[in-house]
């Protein structure tokens, strides 16, 4: 009997993890049909060596496979292109030209959130061991790098939302800060 | 043989021995001194010291292609390895990330005498306060990540102000930490060479130096990706050392063919092996004398001089074509040489003296090019016409005759006969070609230096496209500062950065680059270093500033730390930029010439991708407002097409000049104004319908398609004379010119257009410009003296 209840459980567990994973399969074909996405956003930053969290908003826009634009507006205009490897960062009358690689704090951020938006599941583990709850209604994602030099300053990312919608991007460091984005969908794809 | 004979022999003998040691021990360059001014303007000095020793004329940029990204990104790191220790190289950069790093360590521990913002201002309270609102909103911009890991160290954000300032060209995109093109195909690094851009022997050995390590790095990979991994280079001395090779290639090959074509051609013609074979000796020896005359004359012999040696054999094999026909014809084997001395040669001294007139001007010309080529071709000439004179008639056998050719040119007089209203042909060849010239007046002459340049259009154009993948874009606008120290063109360079940074504001220029950003002059260091307040007073400003900020001030140890370590820390020097790419960057910013230093700034223009043109005028005002007496502004591009606009209307003028002479020779040798206008109408013609060809085949002129046009005079005038004596009441034995004569005159002209001709097909734009414009103009130079002679035999 106890077996028998073994086994069931065990059976239990098994269809449970496969329909997590078939759940996650279809969120990342969902999100793949994307080409183009643009989403308000609010993001607080928690830092400790802060009294209260830095708020900045903004908007973000993705286009497939690898273009991603963060352009924020408050506190102060300014935006961060990444295309491919390349960051252009705009501040006021400055432009600047970076390389992905010579600034490993950015690369997570564009990392997960151009591998989460591009349904690309490959790219995601190639960086991240990834960890899929709930359900494809409401998701989460769990990023926790593998890159050991990356894994120095960001312990994890988590991401959730409903289907193919983000909902929030929070970034924790290992220091204990953390950043919270949080996305509204500001034009239906 | 005569005493005077063996006596004119043995001088031969001797003379051509000693040019032979000369041209042997001559020095051979190929940049591109041969461009630029002999007496430079103190502006055009700028513009010398740039494209000559200039740390841009420096730069190799290397590219790997072929194989997969993976193995381009091992061969790169392979050869950077192996290029960094050799003795040829001032540095070699491929993206490392490692170097980038040092630069941000380096530029992060100084930045408090680096950076522009540091002024007691800025370290008093209220300035304190400002700067750090300032960092939390950047805080909470999209870089805010990176900046946050430097907010206890760097709270007021130097960091970013020194960013900011230095303006660094976006490098280029990086695959497996080597640099690369933006579609991802080629490999590429940066290498400076120690040897200056003007040292081409130097140049050779770092380009060998890349090429073995590139075998190196190709050999330590394995499978096929290893074979098809290519090497490109491009960058001034690359194309110096090519452009040596290129055109001393090309003017042998090309001799090489053409001299070859013309044997054959005197082989069917003469029929006699040893006829050709002498023939050759006054070209070989006018060759010679060139050569070695402008070595004696220049120092050194350019290449291009060099390549024009090719044009000598087409005049100068023409004495002997005239020597053979008419003082060996076999029906007169005897007297032949006595006639020819006596009736021909005149004839042919008078054509040498009018081409040694129109190439005399050129020795006046500051282009340096310009002159050796005078100095080359009026003794070359000489030389070949004296060989003809004096040592030909010695060496040829007594009984040596060729092939009667009075038959063909009793042929070539009957079909020129039939030719009907040659006088009306003529003037409509002359008044079509004028139309066609003057309906391209405007267009005529091209007006940018790069027309002359050496280099071929395919390899300036893979130098425009490694240079816009490494984000090295072509500088025209700088500002250069000159003095006695380098202290004081730092300080210069800060002066005018002030005025600049006015402009920056005002949209004038994108940014600019300075050596002041990078090494601040000792005296800014130490001003800045006094805006900092001691540890104590910090401390409470500091906390006055941050009472009403969201900031933990006691976590701001780190920066009071820092600052008093940057009060108490020796100022930077040049030698501390070791290790880092600022030291090339810095390198490339300050030229150090015996007791003279010069700061560049380059200025980048507005508009990105598509840039507009610097307004000039407005950044000279702004600096004279400014009191900055020691910047100059220098426009590279203009400068340098300034300079060909000088020398184009120089030799213009110059060309018109020798013309003049050429009028006055004939004048003083004919005594007749109807026989100068005689000779002179043809070569007009000529003139004018070589250049109305290439300007209607679209082509701009350039110097060197002038001096193909007084190339056609020179070559011309023998023909014209020609017919002229055979129109003077005196000598004249038959109608027209006898049949000899028009035999020798078409193989003369045949052996020009087939020397010329080959030069057309030339790669070298040099000898291309050369080529199209003499072989059709020597052909019409023949055709209307004939014509317009024909015209004169009916009458």
């Amino acid at each position: 009997m106890r077996a028998i209840c073994c086994i069931c459980a065990l059976t239990l567990l098994y269809a449970s993890a496969r329909g997590q994973s078939g759940d996650f399969d279809r969120l990342m074909e969902l999100l793949a049909a994307h080409k183009h996405g643009r989403s308000e956003f609010i993001e607080q930053q928690f830092l400790s060596l802060l009294k209260r969290p830095l708020e900045s908003r903004g908007e973000l826009i993705y286009d497939a496979p690898d273009r991603l634009e963060k352009r924020t507006v408050e506190p102060r205009v300014e935006s961060l292109t990444i295309d491919g490897d390349q960051i252009v960062v705009q501040r006021g009358r400055h432009r600047h030209e970076l390389n992905l690689r010579d600034y490993p704090p950015i690369a997570p951020f564009v990392a997960s959130i151009r591998a989460t938006l591009a349904g690309d599941r490959a790219g995601l583990e190639r960086v991240f061991r990834v960890e899929f709850g709930g359900t494809l209604a409401r998701w989460t994602l769990e990023l926790v790098p593998l890159d050991a030099a990356l894994a120095k300053s960001v312990e994890r990312i988590e991401i959730d939302g409903a289907r193919d919608n983000l909902l929030h991007i929070e970034i924790r460091q290992t220091d204990g800060d953390r950043s919270l984005m949080t996305l509204r969908n500001a034009t239906a794809p | 043989m005569t005493k005077r004979g063996a006596s004119a022999m043995a001088l031969w003998l001797i003379l051509m021995m000693l040019a032979a040691l000369v041209v042997v021990r001559a020095r051979y360059i190929t940049d591109l001194s041969a461009f630029l001014p002999a007496h430079p303007t103190e502006q055009q000095q700028l513009l010398v010291d740039q494209l000559r020793d200039g740390p841009v004329s420096r730069l190799i940029l290397i590219s790997i292609e072929g194989g997969d990204a993976a193995g381009r990104a091992r061969a790169s790191a392979a050869m950077a390895a192996s290029l960094q220790s050799a003795p040829e190289f001032d540095s070699i950069d491929n993206g490392q990330p490692s170097i980038a790093q040092r630069d941000r360590e380096f530029l992060f521990q100084h930045r408090y005498v680096m950076s522009n913002a540091v002024d007691p201002q800025r370290f008093s309270a209220p300035g304190l306060g400002a700067a750090m609102r300032e960092t939390l909103d950047d805080l909470a911009s999209p870089a805010g990540l990176w900046l946050k890991s430097l907010l206890p160290r760097d709270p007021t954000g130097e960091m970013l102000q020194i960013v900011d300032r230095l303006q660094r060209v976006p490098g280029p995109m990086t695959i497996d930490d080597a640099w690369s093109s933006r579609d991802g195909q080629r490999a590429l690094l940066v290498a400076t060479t120690r040897a200056a851009g003007s040292d081409t022997d130097g140049q050779q050995r770092a380009i060998n130096a890349i090429q073995a390590a590139f075998e190196l790095a190709r050999q330590r990979e394995t499978g096929t990706a290893a074979a098809a991994l290519q090497l490109g280079m491009t960058g001034p001395g690359v194309f110096a050392v090519r452009a040596r090779s290129h055109i001393v290639q090309a003017a042998v090959r090309l001799s090489i063919v053409s001299s070859s074509l013309i044997v054959v051609m005197l082989l069917m013609v003469y029929r006699s092996a040893a006829a050709v074979f002498l023939g050759l000796l006054p070209v070989a020896s006018g060759a010679l004398a060139g050569v070695a005359a402008v070595a004696l004359g220049f120092g050194a012999v350019h290449a291009i001089t060099l390549g024009f040696g090719i044009t000598l054999i087409g005049e100068s094999v023409d004495y002997s074509i005239y020597y053979f026909v008419q003082a060996h014809r076999s029906d007169l084997p005897l007297q032949g040489f006595s006639d020819w001395r006596r009736n021909y040669w005149p004839t042919v001294r008078l054509g040498m003296l009018t081409s040694v007139c129109g190439f005399a001007t050129l020795l006046a010309s500051g282009f340096p090019g310009l002159a050796q080529l005078g100095a080359y071709s009026i003794s070359g000439l000489i030389a070949a016409a004296l060989v003809t004179r004096f040592v030909l008639p010695q060496v040829v056998p007594p009984g040596l005759s060729i092939r009667n050719v009075a038959p063909a040119g009793l042929a070539i007089a009957r079909v020129l006969r039939r030719i009907p209203y040659p006088q009306l042909l003529a003037a409509v060849a002359l008044g079509g070609s004028a139309l066609v010239l003057y309906l391209h007046r405007d267009t005529l002459w091209t007006r940018e230096l790069s027309a002359l340049s050496p280099i071929s259009a395919s390899d300036q154009a893979y130098d425009a496209r490694l240079r816009a993948d490494l984000g090295a874009a072509d500088v025209r606008d700088l500002i250069v500062v000159s003095g006695a120290d380098l202290q004081s063109v730092l300080q210069g360079a800060e002066q005018a950065g002030a005025t600049l940074d006015r402009l920056v504001e005002s949209d004038t220029i994108a940014g600019f680059d300075s050596p002041a950003n990078i090494l601040p002059s000792l005296a800014t260091q130490e001003k800045r270093r006094r805006s900092l307040p001691d540890s104590a007073e910090l401390r409470s400003r500091l906390a006055r500033a941050s009472a009403d900020l969201p900031i933990h001030s006691e976590r701001l140890t780190p920066f009071l730390e820092d600052v008093a370590a940057a009060r108490d820390s020796a100022p930077i020097t040049a030698a501390d930029l070791d290790g880092t790419s600022l030291k090339v960057a810095f390198g490339a910013l300050i030229l150090h010439e015996g007791p003279r230093w010069t700061a560049l700034l380059p200025l980048h223009p507005v508009g990105g991708a598509a840039p507009q043109e610097i307004d000039v005028a407005a950044l000279r005002e702004a600096l004279r407002r400014d009191h900055c007496d020691s910047a100059t502004v220098l426009d590279l591009k203009q400068q340098s097409n300034d300079l060909y606009a000088g020398y184009l209307s120089e030799a213009i003028r110059l060309s018109l000049g020798g013309f003049a002479a050429i009028v006055l020779l004939l004048a003083v040798a004919l005594r007749s104004p109807l026989r100068v206008a005689r000779v002179l109408a043809p070569l007009i013609i000529a003139v004018s319908c070589a250049a109305a060809l290439l300007v209607a085949a679209g082509q701009q002129l350039t110097i060197l398609h002038l001096v193909g046009l007084l190339l056609i005079v020179a070559v011309g005038s023998n023909y014209a004379l020609f017919f002229d004596r055979a129109q003077t009441g005196a000598e004249r034995a038959q109608a027209g010119l006898d049949p000899l004569t028009i035999a020798a005159l078409a193989i003369a002209n045949l052996a020009t257009v087939i020397g010329f001709g080959l030069l057309s097909f030339s790669q070298v734009p040099v000898l291309e410009a050369l080529g199209t414009s003499v072989a059709p103009g020597a052909f019409f130079a023949l055709i209307f003296s004939a014509l317009l002679a024909s015209r004169g035999s009916r009458a």
